[in-house]
């Protein structure tokens, strides 16, 4: 599903991406860990076309077309959705309206019928359970207000919405308690399953109990330098991020 | 012909028809003959501003100065052809074409009791005279300004809206002024008067339209006086044509504990200067001054609003957005006074504004006179584009670069329009500004 090949990306003249290569496939969930800065929010945000990253060299294929080369609204149409780190306040807009709009624009270009409101409403309902989102959040702005906690699960319950084919959560579990995480991993893991594409970007490792990867790799400066499955993440969380630096780079 | 022959000229047009308009109005009454003449004689002491005057320095009338504009003549009157947007479920609709009351477009039915809703014409001829010579032309300041002092030099015929003690009206009044066109080079002077007693609560919408393409003047004026303890929300809407020249003034008067809400949203005409003054004297006021420009192509467009905190315990709030486009220009001057007496005064004041274009101009300056030493003034002006975060955040959702800066435009103007109490008045402003900024973005998406 996605092939990232010898990604560098720099930003403000800084090289932080040093040669990413990257394959997923449909169904996997991938978590990628690392020290801050070592360059995993901007892996994501590269996936996703933020242009303020610029890419220096390397190259990135989803379903076989060149990701590079699509606007950031082409790749969520085609199914890449990225919960955000920080997500944007947009006042004066409405969860319910931004959310009908960003549905709509993808149906309507993977040619599927727009959905009316009445249809979008249930739907909405639906997936609200799932997050436990209550109904008066939807009528609010976008993420205005919002307790860090709620934004994190607003993410997840657009995703839950939007039902990505390749999704990349950014730092989704920082600044979550427990019980928000178990409502965040819940949303993540009923999202599960053989057509979709994962990728948890986290510095911790207490969301992998929650979502368990079949995949582990470890960014640092800019390159992926390990790789393992879940026991990874363990060995991680006990030897700390410095253990890495006296490791030959085995990827 | 030179500018200076074509202004004198312009001028003296104006001396002509005032008194080709004294001989038409000889059966007014004498009180507000004599107003009117002196009025007209203020007007010829002050002349049209310059660029030289501060609180017109960034507002050249020097090309409305140089065109002679003659008195719109009535006939407009009769045309039926035209049909103004009119706001629906309203409690009185009073509709003006080129300057002189409608009864056929205008609905006066089933008003409650104590509310008077009329055309100013009708009223200076067989009303009660006691309102009107106790309020008319008594508030809005012509010392140093000479359309003001024009307009009630020209007063003929406007709105007059009288809300007894303790009245409260559900629904709103729409005052519609509408400029047929035509006849190139027109001018109508509006002139609209609201009494509001002890403890009544209304809410008037008015809406100031004209065509496209046709070069003509409003030269508009409305005084608002609030009662103890009542309440007036006032909404103006200016779509007047792209060729036409709008100056108009909202001068309010507030008693003891009343509350006014002032919202003015400038669309229309190629310039527009729009003075908003509140004196707020008596304790207690509070006054709120909302505001919402948004132009395009070579538009102009100024907004000049004076709180005058005169007693204690006084507040106002005050939120003015812009949105410019193109090579377009906006002002927006933000006078607060707070006299030596008006302590406790609490004033807020911002100004928004969103430059969509390279080229477009905002001169934006707060103006604070502060005498009283307990007092809470704050202010603040922001100048700048669309949140790059924010666009990309919606094109990460799958809504298209177009359609995104659409939306976040809208929701900027959404901000002030959402302050609006009356529904009707909010929804057909929403609507306005929908088709406004589409033209401008064809969003090439669903939203």
């Amino acid at each position: 599903m996605l092939e990232i090949k010898n990604l560098h990306a720099q930003v403000a003249g800084k090289e932080i991406l040093k040669g990413v290569d990257l394959k997923v496939n449909a169904g996997e969930v991938h978590a990628i860990m690392g020290p801050n800065g070592s360059g995993k929010s901007t892996l994501a945000q590269v996936l996703a076309g933020r242009d303020v990253y610029e890419v220096t060299e390397g190259e990135v294929f989803y379903q076989g077309k060149d990701l590079l080369a699509m606007a950031p609204e082409d790749r969520a149409r085609e199914g890449i959705f990225l919960a955000f780190q920080y997500p944007m306040e947009i006042p004066g807009v409405s969860n319910m309206y931004f959310l009908k709009a960003a549905l709509n624009n993808i149906r309507k270009a993977q040619g599927q019928p727009e959905l009316d409101a009445m249809d979008f409403l249930a739907l909405v309902r639906e997936k609200m359970k799932l997050l436990g989102i209550d109904e008066a959040l939807m009528n609010r702005a976008v993420n205005e207000g919002f307790s860090g906690g709620e934004k994190k699960r607003n993410e997840i319950f657009q995703m839950a919405v939007l039902e990505p084919k390749l999704a990349i959560l950014d730092e989704t579990d920082s600044g979550l308690d427990i019980d928000a995480l178990r409502v965040v991993a819940d949303g993540v893991n009923a999202l599960r399953n053989p057509a979709r594409a994962i990728i948890v970007v986290t510095h911790y490792q207490r969301l992998l109990n929650y979502i368990v990867p079949d995949f582990v790799h470890v960014l640092y400066d800019g390159r992926l330098v390990k790789s393992g499955d879940k026991n990874l993440a363990l060995e991680l969380e006990e030897k700390g991020y410095g253990w890495l630096e006296v490791q030959p780079q085995t990827v | 012909m030179p500018e200076v022959k074509q202004a004198h000229e312009a001028t003296e047009t104006y001396f002509a028809e005032f008194a080709r308009l004294e001989r038409e109005t000889s059966r007014q009454p004498e009180w507000l003959r004599l107003k009117r003449k002196s009025a007209m004689e203020r007007f010829a002491d002050l002349g049209f501003p310059t660029t030289r005057q501060e609180a017109w320095r960034f507002t050249n009338v020097a090309p409305l100065a140089r065109i002679t504009f003659k008195q719109a003549d009535a006939k407009g009157a009769a045309r039926e052809a035209f049909k103004p947007a009119l706001l629906g479920d309203v409690a009185a609709r009073l509709v003006f074409v080129d300057g002189q009351w409608n009864p056929k477009l205008s609905a006066l039915a089933s008003l409650p009791k104590g509310v008077l809703v009329s055309s100013l014409a009708a009223a200076l001829e067989s009303g009660d005279q006691g309102i009107l010579e106790g309020h008319l032309a008594c508030y809005a300041e012509d010392a140093d300004h000479a359309f003001t002092a024009l307009n009630t030099a020209f007063i003929r015929d406007g709105a007059l809206i009288r809300i007894a003690d303790g009245v409260v009206l559900e629904k709103p009044i729409h005052v519609i002024f509408i400029r047929t066109g035509g006849a190139q080079n027109t001018v109508t002077h509006p002139r609209t008067l609201i009494v509001t007693g002890r403890e009544a609560q209304a809410m008037v919408m008015e809406s100031h339209c004209g065509p496209a393409g046709e070069t003509y003047f409003t030269n508009a004026v409305t005084e608002i006086v609030v009662g103890e303890n009542a309440s007036v929300e006032h909404v103006k809407l200016q779509e007047e044509g792209d060729q036409a020249f709008y100056i108009a003034t909202v001068q309010a008067q507030q008693a003891r504990a009343s509350r006014f809400h002032s919202h003015s949203v400038s669309l229309g005409a190629a310039l527009a200067r729009n003075d908003i003054n509140s004196v707020m004297a008596g304790e207690g006021a509070e006054c709120t001054l909302n505001g919402l420009y948004q132009v395009a192509g070579t538009q102009h467009v100024d907004h000049h609003t004076r709180l005058d905190h005169a007693m204690p315990h006084c507040s106002s709030r005050e939120y003015y957005r812009g949105i410019l486009d193109g090579k377009s220009s906006g002002v927006f001057n933000g006078a607060i006074i707070v006299r030596k007496d008006a302590q406790k005064t609490d004033a807020i004041q911002s100004n928004k504004n969103l430059l969509l274009s390279e080229e477009a101009i905002i001169n934006t300056k707060p103006e604070l006179q502060i005498l009283a030493d307990d007092v809470r003034c704050t202010h603040g002006a922001t100048i700048g584009q669309l949140d790059p975060d924010a666009l990309f955040y919606l094109r990460a959702r799958g809504i298209g670069l177009e359609s995104a800066r659409h939306l976040l435009t809208r929701a900027f103007a959404n901000d002030v329009i959402a302050r609006i109490h009356f529904a009707p008045a909010r929804e057909r402003l929403e609507a306005r500004l929908l088709a406004r900024l589409s033209a401008a973005w064809k969003p090439e998406e669903v939203l």
